[in-house]
């Protein structure tokens, strides 16, 4: 669940659990958080949540609510979010739960005027029947469609065992593609882009994907296959290695990670 | 010159379980030759979901082939007055629900399974799509790339209402709760909505393991690039999906239109046009 952590002058004075679907801020008595201070309006702010998400509404208070720095009406907070009210700092905690809980982002239902949290027994119940299990190895199924017969339905497709969750994106060194011959001999092109073409199209084109692990070149179109250091690729992804040479539609190039 | 329906589409389906989970809760389904493509991500605990989106994919299927082989989709149905591809898709959809929501009421460990639904008929240079929940109907036409269906979910009655603006809306942490769902109740209402098709069209019907993953700019620069090799396409925006970190099941139906594929017009029925 969500919280706001209040405190001034760096002095941590307390923690408020964001349990309501609507939380006010004031300096009156009747505020669920009350600030008795004279800089705080009666009324000053309020705090709306759904579900996950909260949004912060400031109620035209006479020295405004701060967010970040910056005077806001309305916001949608975000995970880290300082809220200024005066000479007090309210922390917005909403942490993302963790990677290991796999079913965290399994799509689910809402009901029709089902804005209120499920009852804590369902909810439980729900959870542990949604609880998959981690470290399965993904299977692949892939399952072109094309010929006037085909008629495919491909459903479910049975776990195998142990992998670990994906590891994090890490970034990619930069590499470049340096033409070896034809009018533009010598130029270079910086491979930024996830995906960059190259060859003519109509007769020859390959793509460099750029992905977390390295660049990986592909065939896309034509009659001939892209050659790499003379031998010539098959319809399989290659990874490009530095210094490899590449032949497409009769233009070389050499590839090479930039340092 | 006009081509038949397989000729003139090209279809290719991808269905993986991404980079954590251990089921594929997605199920993809394409008839080239009748011009269906459809689509579902299951919902629900062991392996319910994909009970579920196997029981859409299944019976909405085998419901809608004998419907697409004997009907002209864009004449109006005598007692509604709907096209009949609507009365056709809505009907199908309405069985299909009944089946599944039975199933999920008399066996306990099929209890509150559901599924999303993203379903496209293509005919005589035209398609209907029928959408439940968040699977979606991408379009790439020419260098536009758009989303054709809306979601069913929180986060876009959010939006529609102007609470949250788009930017926002990638930080919350409402992204997965659909506000409709086949099975789950007895009752669901399918969304339908008819478009023109034009060749060198390409379409995209994905789940939310797609699109939560890779930025819809992203998904239209590859489909642009890769156009003229749809198989690799598939594959690529899979592989994106993965490298991102795979949190998801991830599918992908990808359509291309090679040609025009109106239907052949004889000369009766222009003059019965005529005189209606």
């Amino acid at each position: 669940m969500a919280k706001m952590i209040l405190s001034m002058d760096g002095l941590v004075l307390k923690e408020i659990p964001l349990d309501k679907e609507r939380i006010t801020i004031g300096r009156k008595a009747h505020n669920d958080i009350q600030i008795d201070n004279l800089a705080i309006s009666g009324e000053h702010a309020a705090i709306v949540t759904i579900l996950n998400d909260s949004f912060l509404e400031d109620l035209n208070s006479t020295n405004g609510t701060l967010v970040n720095g910056q005077p806001v009406k309305k916001h949608f907070l975000k995970n880290n979010d300082v809220v200024e009210l005066g000479k007090y700092k309210l922390k917005y905690i909403n942490e993302a739960p963790v990677a290991a809980n796999a079913d965290f982002e399994k799509t689910m239902i809402m009901r029709p005027g089902g804005l209120k949290a499920p009852p804590p027994a369902e909810e439980a119940q729900a959870r542990a029947a949604a609880q998959t299990v981690v470290g399965i190895e993904p299977e692949k199924t892939s399952a072109p469609v094309g010929q006037a017969t085909a008629s495919i339905a491909a459903a479910a497709v049975a776990p195998a065992a142990g992998q670990a969750p994906a590891a994090p994106v890490q970034q990619q060194l930069p590499a470049v593609i340096q033409l070896l011959n034809g009018p533009n001999i010598g130029k270079e092109l910086e491979l930024t882009k996830t995906l960059t073409t190259l060859g003519k199209p109509g007769v020859q084109v390959a793509v460099i994907a750029k992905r977390p692990h390295g660049y990986f070149l592909t065939h896309v179109e034509g009659a001939h296959y892209p050659i790499v250091n003379g031998n010539s690729l098959d319809p399989q992804a290659y990874q490009l290695e530095d210094h490899d040479v590449i032949e497409i539609a009769g233009i070389k190039m050499e590839f090479y990670f930039k340092t | 010159m006009t081509m038949k329906l397989v000729e003139a589409l090209e279809v290719v389906a991808r269905t993986d379980p991404g980079m954590v989970r251990g089921h594929n809760e997605d199920a993809v389904f394409g008839d080239v030759s009748r011009g269906l493509v459809i689509l579902a991500d299951g919902m629900g605990g062991y392996n319910a979901g994909e009970v579920a989106s196997g029981m859409a994919i299944t019976l909405l299927s085998t419901g809608l082939q004998p419907l697409i082989d004997s009907c002209r989709p864009q004449e109006s149905d005598p007692a509604t007055g709907k096209r009949l591809s609507h009365v056709h898709i809505a009907q199908q959809v309405a069985i299909t629900n009944d089946s599944i929501f039975k199933a999920a009421q008399s066996q306990p460990l099929y209890a509150g399974m559901g599924t999303t639904l993203v379903v496209a008929w293509f005919y005589e240079n035209q398609m209907t799509v029928g959408h439940i929940g968040d699977s979606r109907l991408y379009r790439l036409r020419g260098e536009a790339f758009s989303q054709v269906t809306r979601d069913h979910s929180l986060l876009q009655e959010q939006l529609d209402s102007g609470m949250i603006s788009a930017e926002e809306a990638k930080f919350s942490q409402n992204k997965n709760l659909v506000t409709r769902a086949l099975g789950v109740d007895p009752e669901v209402e399918v969304e339908i909505h008819d478009y023109d098709v034009l060749p060198g069209d390409i379409y995209l019907l994905c789940s939310d393991g797609l699109n939560d993953m890779v930025e819809d700019e992203e998904i239209g620069l590859t489909l642009q690039t890769l156009q003229n090799n749809l198989e690799l396409a598939a594959d690529q925006l899979i592989q994106m999906a993965n490298d991102n970190g795979g949190r998801d099941n991830v599918s992908a139906i990808l359509v291309k239109v090679r040609g025009d594929f109106a239907a052949p017009v004889c000369w009766w029925r222009k003059l019965l046009a005529w005189f209606k």
